[in-house]
């Protein structure tokens, strides 16, 4: 495989040759030293045209322990300044020889825009509202740590459904697994028209309860702005997860967030330092995922 | 130069004769149509002479020449993505000998000034007729209306502010009510801006899958009532631009059986192609309106076929190829129609959804009785304004066989039956049969 554009495009059986390679780079990841020279000599790219703190050092610790030499490129845009189209941006890049590029982009569709105009492997670190592959794989990689399978399993995602590249490949990711996939949230957030396995609630407490995943999506706090909703008070009163969904959730349910989250808006400081939180964790699989991903990418040969 | 046509099978609704007839035409003038009971065998000559042009139309057909009553030609401002000589060129390969060109241009059509130029570039560099569409208001701003009386007589045929709706009903209702006294019809493109938001194709199941923003059917629909209510209320006539769901048609069929002086129009993408021409982010399916779902395909099709819907329009949007190697969000809105426009729609006489007499009035008559248009159709002393047709001519759309600038097309590749083979439009003679 050349790229990582998203899950959408992968089959159950990729899925799981890259969680089991990311088991492990993980084990590698505990050692003393924590570099494998696999892909020494090679090239990696962080082209990233929205601001991400947490995503790119992880894509870039990723990197450095795989021995790629690693060049970050961030370019802030905005549609108001137009400057050099994306297909420039790439072919300025691609002169520099590089293996890899991971990218970040605010256009839907952009990543599979750029894998398309290049020979180097691609891979998706979000794009508009499309999709965040490597996320889902790092969410896939900490449920089965926990729960030592995805089939089966009852996942509730609750939040900015439709503004969420997160929602989405985590949607695209459960579906090929055995699980049953609710939406939680107010309607104004939520498909209009939800895919045929997604399950609606605008109840929280409906949509969680039975649920063994629950994973929080962060609220943009603009969103106020647009009508999504009144206030990130009562989208906080009305559907954040507080102490008091433990009277009624699983006792073994895991609680995720891609971060970075907002507290006192879609999660209370009680649920996100509690036991069921999961939220570190995350993080720390984000390194190994991410290495396994790129370890299991072939750029084109030029 | 003469030209003799024989044998050719003639619908010409605007003189509502159909049948098999000569036509012979003298310096641009038609001089004989000869209607006959069936075909005669033609001998013609075998020195073919420089000064006169004999056709065998044996099993051909000849049309009025096509009326595209929705077209961007791009100049003056745009001269990058078309002009009005490459546009009105595509026009004729395309089956067009008239194309009635939107107010946004840049400058805006929104003065006479800009109405004459674009009228003498036409007369100069211009292949076929060219009718301006003037802004309904001034800059395309909807706030203030453009001098429409004084549009009118620099030779606008209608008015429009097309891509910028016009979004204050109070606006909307004074442009109707003046457009009564001006004589040219107010063309809407229906859309709630705030509903579209910043939408780049049609809202739902497909839309949510890709990650992109969708524009709901009722961001048309909302308008196409709006619009309409405006009409009853005030007795003023509408056309509807582009219709692309079946709730505006429900609306609109309502609407004429209540007796509201109501037409529409819809393209040949919303009658051929869905949404799912978007899947892979193709730019070249990004449009304004949205292409749609399967059953507002359907309902488009049937509302053809009812006469709800009038015209076939292109909206012919030629776009330059930097516009469109983007990421999908960021491509500009349109599709480079006219040389597909007519192929396309005359597959709904081959799926028989259309008669082709139906089918030539919505791209001749209808349009022209909209906008007041004078055409003579075929008949003798006339000036000759008519295509040559074989509609059962296999060929393939090459995009960069277009002579538009305008290559952003949809259809690319695709095997379409039907084609112009001449255009004869006054004086000029465009021959398309090794093309």
């Amino acid at each position: 495989m050349k790229d990582l554009i998203g899950i959408k495009e992968l089959s159950r059986q990729n899925i799981e040759e890259i969680l089991n390679t990311a088991k492990a780079f993980k084990e590698v990841l505990s050692r003393d030293i924590k570099k494998v020279p696999t892909l020494r000599g090679k090239t990696a790219i962080n082209l990233f045209f929205e601001p991400s703190t947490r995503t790119r050092t992880s894509f870039e610790l990723a990197e450095k322990r795989l021995s790629l030499d690693v060049l970050n490129f961030s370019i802030s845009t905005s549609s108001v300044v137009k400057g050099e189209t994306l297909y420039d941006t790439l072919k300025t890049i691609e002169a520099y020889n590089v293996d890899y590029i991971v990218i970040r982009h605010s256009s839907s569709g952009a990543a599979k825009f750029v894998a398309e105009h290049t020979p180097a492997s691609v891979i998706n670190a979000g794009d508009g509202t499309n999709e965040h592959p490597t996320q889902a794989l790092l969410d896939a990689f900490s449920i089965l740590e926990v729960k030592g399978r995805l089939d089966g399993l009852k996942i509730a995602i609750v939040g900015d459904i439709i503004h969420s590249r997160v929602a989405r490949s985590n949607l695209y990711l459960l579906s090929k697994f055995d699980t049953d996939i609710r939406f939680v949230g107010p309607p104004t957030l939520l498909p209009e028209d939800a895919p045929d396995n997604v399950k609606i609630f605008y109840d929280l407490k409906e949509g969680i309860k039975d649920a063994d995943v629950v994973m929080l999506l962060r609220i943009q706090l603009e969103r106020q702005k647009g009508a999504f909703i009144s206030s990130l008070k009562e989208y906080f009163h009305v559907w954040g997860l507080k102490k008091e969904a433990f009277s009624y959730l699983k006792n073994d349910v895991i609680i995720m967030h891609p971060g970075p989250m907002n507290r006192g808006v879609e999660i209370s400081t009680e649920v996100a330092d509690s036991s069921r939180s999961i939220i570190l964790r995350q993080v720390t699989n984000g390194i190994a995922t991410r290495m396994a991903v790129i370890y299991l990418l072939t750029p084109k040969e030029a | 130069m003469f030209i003799k046509i024989y044998n050719a099978y003639i619908i010409d609704p605007f003189t509502n004769k159909e049948g098999i007839a000569d036509i012979f035409i003298d310096d641009g003038i038609i001089s004989k149509v000869k209607f006959k009971r069936k075909i005669t065998p033609i001998a013609l000559s075998l020195q073919p002479s420089a000064s006169i042009l004999e056709i065998d139309a044996s099993g051909l057909y000849v049309f009025p020449g096509l009326i595209d009553m929705h077209t961007h030609l791009r100049e003056p401002g745009y001269e990058y993505k078309e002009t009005i000589r490459t546009g009105t060129l595509a026009a004729v390969r395309g089956g067009f000998t008239s194309v009635c060109c939107m107010a946004n241009t840049n400058p805006v059509n929104d003065n006479p000034e800009v109405t004459y130029y674009i009228l003498a570039k036409a007369k100069e560099e211009g292949s076929c007729d060219v009718y301006p569409i003037g802004a309904i208001t001034k800059g395309l701003k909807g706030e203030e209306l453009s001098e429409m009386a004084m549009l009118r007589e620099a030779g606008c045929v209608a008015f429009s502010d097309d891509g910028m709706p016009v979004m204050n009903s109070l606006i909307m209702r004074r442009a109707l009510e003046y457009s009564k006294a001006v004589g040219a019809p107010i063309i809407s493109h229906c859309e709630d801006l705030s509903l579209s938001e910043d939408g780049v194709m049609n809202e739902g199941k497909l839309s949510f899958y890709l990650g992109l923003k969708g524009i709901p059917k009722a961001s048309e629909e909302v308008m196409v009532s709006r619009d309409v209510i405006l009409s009853k209320h005030f007795k003023t006539s509408v056309h509807i631009a582009h219709v692309s769901t079946k709730g505006s048609v429900e609306i609109i069929k309502k609407a004429k059986e209540e007796g509201v002086s109501v037409t529409a129009e819809t393209c040949p993408h919303y009658f051929t192609l869905t949404e799912e021409a978007v899947s892979g982010y193709n730019t070249n399916a990004k449009v304004n309106p949205p292409l749609r779902s399967e059953e507002d395909r359907e309902a488009i099709k049937n509302a053809l076929s009812d006469g709800i819907i009038d015209v076939i329009a292109t909206d012919h949007a030629p776009h330059h190829i930097d516009e469109k190697k983007v990421p999908f969000q960021e491509a500009l809105n349109g599709i480079s129609g006219l040389e597909t426009a007519f192929a396309i729609s005359l597959k709904l006489v081959h799926d028989k959804i259309l008669n082709l007499r139906k089918l030539i009035e919505k791209l001749t008559l209808n349009p022209s009785k909209i906008l007041n248009l004078k055409k003579d159709g075929i008949k003798e002393g006339a000036q000759v304004d008519l295509i040559l047709v074989d509609i059962n001519k296999n060929w393939t759309v090459k995009k960069d066989k277009f002579v538009s600038l305008g290559k952003n097309t949809p259809f690319d590749g695709w095997k379409l039956k039907g084609k112009v083979l001449f255009t004869v439009k006054g004086k000029k003679i465009f021959d398309m049969r090794d093309q």
